[in-house]
């Protein structure tokens, strides 16, 4: 299958969007935030279309859009309550607003299921290096603030005592989110980021107990859902956000299963006995 | 040189003085108690002490500097705990996020860091406790991986806000036990934060009664006596000692138990 371009092309942004997410994604489920990734990549949608519109390529109309949200939501509050209303109201008026972008834009609809749904088929050369830009830029962003962006996540009080600025940190860990979600939907679509954001890191934390196996095992198993999910597309011509949606989805169950959990449990008693 | 100086401290919060006009000096290596009923301003007291909380009116100097966030001879417990408790994570790096914690960079804490990481878990004797997931051990285990969070950079005052709710009387005495022999073999000052005073007898040094904006600082016997709490509390008090455990009451009611009966109260709901 890798005769042809757009199979290579779909390959290696997958590849770049995946190790992107998982990295992202294990921080975004340690700190609760996985409905705020989620909503992002809906208020994408408005970016994007908004784009189309004036006539910008969409992928800089996602970026841009989920940046101001997520620098915005960064911004808002930490309490968990304010948070989720704050969140959810951003996400209906983003949504409305595609709504009426849509309803301006009528010959429209093959697009919006592409961005809905993602379409990494369709993934260009110049596309793919607009996300390896991306990309690495938010991988490096994420490197360079993960140790107080882990304390803050773990102790926010003692972080705060410590000098570690509790605002600064969920302002640019959201904008990290933000550009990480925008090349996720490229991929599987604004409405499938939790698939390849979420999925993987949540099993991911399941699985281990360190911080540094556990981004290396969300990283694995994001990659390894997208390039399954591409190639069985390729074998079934089916949609390749089904696969990698279904993928995920297997995977998260498999490692909360009582069954799988029990075993890890005698595995860690034979431990102890040795 | 003063291990904490308030002079004239005020400290405001929502637009209220919560404490008012105190000053008073801790000389290092103490341990004190830190004791009033519920809202007396024991958790707003230690935050200004870490610097969380800028007095409105008044200074504080911890060590002969000024309050700031981020001094660091403070190692601090607070009475908000994280909400890491339900994850898989296990212990040990839980107590590692704090080393370096406000430094930029990828948390990989290297020889030197994980020897310092050891060294805090077996002071508190939780280096074997450390390996399992934070989600699989109990409230009082969870207790001492928060004590070993707070002393690992070694810190010369430790602030232990309530480190004894939730516990049996059995594990009480643990955490008392553990946090005076820090305070002994580390040659450090320990103020600790509680609603009785029982479980505390031993260990003190001095004790800092605070009410109705107020403040007393001095031994038991200057401090727990009827002249000392009546102005605290606003009411006449009788102080009783029973076998070696001090009672203090207004009217027949025992007020620490009263309080402690609400604060039961409020966090079941
Ligand atoms: N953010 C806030 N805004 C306004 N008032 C506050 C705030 N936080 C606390 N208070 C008030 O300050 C007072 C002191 O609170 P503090 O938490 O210091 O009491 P405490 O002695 O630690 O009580 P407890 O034993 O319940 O922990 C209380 O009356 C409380 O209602
Ligand atoms: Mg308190």
């Amino acid at each position: 299958m890798l005769e042809y371009d757009f199979m290579r092309h779909a390959f290696a942004a997958a590849t770049v969007v995946a190790i992107v997410s998982g990295a992202v994604g294990y921080f975004l489920v340690l700190r609760g935030q996985s409905f705020a990734g989620h909503a992002l990549a809906h208020v994408g949608f408005t970016g994007a279309t908004g784009a189309y519109l004036v006539g910008i390529p969409p992928l800089w109309g996602l970026v841009l859009m989920t940046l101001a949200a997520g620098i915005g939501m960064g911004f808002m509050g930490e309490h968990m309550g304010q948070r989720d209303v704050a969140i959810g109201l951003v996400l209906a008026l983003a949504l409305g607003f595609g709504l009426l972008f849509l309803h301006f834009f009528t010959a429209f609809a093959t697009q919006a299921t592409s961005l809905l749904f993602g379409n990494v088929l369709a993934v260009e050369r110049g596309a793919f290096w607009t996300l390896l830009g991306l990309g690495l830029a938010s991988l490096a962003a994420l490197a360079v603030i993960s140790r107080p962006l882990l304390f803050a996540s773990l102790q926010p009080e003692l972080a705060e005592a410590k000098g570690v600025s509790l605002r600064l940190y969920s302002v640019l860990f959201l904008a990290i989110v933000a550009i990480a979600t925008a090349e996720c939907a490229q991929i599987v679509g604004v409405l499938l980021v939790f698939a390849l954001m979420v999925g993987p890191a949540a099993a991911a934390q399941q699985l281990t107990s360190g911080v540094g196996k556990g981004v290396l095992l969300s990283v694995t198993f994001s990659l390894a859902e997208a390039w399954l999910g591409i190639a069985l597309a390729f074998y079934t011509d089916w949609p390749p956000s089904f696969w990698i949606t279904a993928l995920s989805a297997t995977v998260y169950l498999l490692a909360v299963s009582p069954r799988l959990s029990l075993e890890r449990g005698s595995l860690r008693r034979n431990h102890r006995q040795a | 040189m003063n291990a904490i100086e308030f002079r004239n401290v005020h400290l405001n919060l929502g637009g209220r003085d919560i404490l008012a006009g105190i000053t008073l000096d801790i000389t290092p290596g103490k341990f004190i108690g830190v004791l009033g009923p519920n809202g007396a301003g024991k958790t707003t007291l230690l935050r200004a002490v870490v610097g969380l909380l800028p007095p409105s009116r008044g200074s504080i100097c911890i060590f002969g500097q000024l309050a700031a966030c981020g001094h660091p001879g403070i190692g601090y417990m607070p009475q908000v705990r994280s909400s890491a408790a339900g994850m898989h994570l296990s212990g040990w790096d839980f107590v590692a996020c704090v080393l370096h914690g406000h430094r930029l960079g990828i948390p990989f804490p290297g020889k030197m860091g994980r020897a310092e990481i050891d060294r805090a878990l077996d002071l508190v004797g939780a280096r074997e406790l450390s390996r399992r997931p934070l989600a699989e051990i109990s409230g009082g285990e969870r207790q001492r991986l928060l004590l070993a969070q707070a002393l690992v950079g070694r810190p010369r005052l430790l602030l232990l806000d309530e480190p004894l709710i939730n516990l049996d009387p059995r594990h009480q005495h643990g955490v008392v036990d553990l946090a005076k022999s820090l305070q002994t073999e580390l040659g450090i000052t320990v103020l600790f934060s509680a609603h009785e005073l029982n479980p505390l007898l031993g260990a003190l040094d001095q004790v800092l009664y605070l009410g109705r904006g107020q403040a007393a600082l001095g031994t038991v016997d200057e401090v727990i006596t009827t002249p000392v709490l009546s102005r605290l509390y606003g009411s006449e008090i009788d102080v009783v000692r029973l076998k070696g455990r001090i009672f203090v009451m207004s009217g027949n009611y025992d007020m620490e138990h009263d309080e402690h009966r609400h604060d039961d109260v409020s966090a079941s709901e």
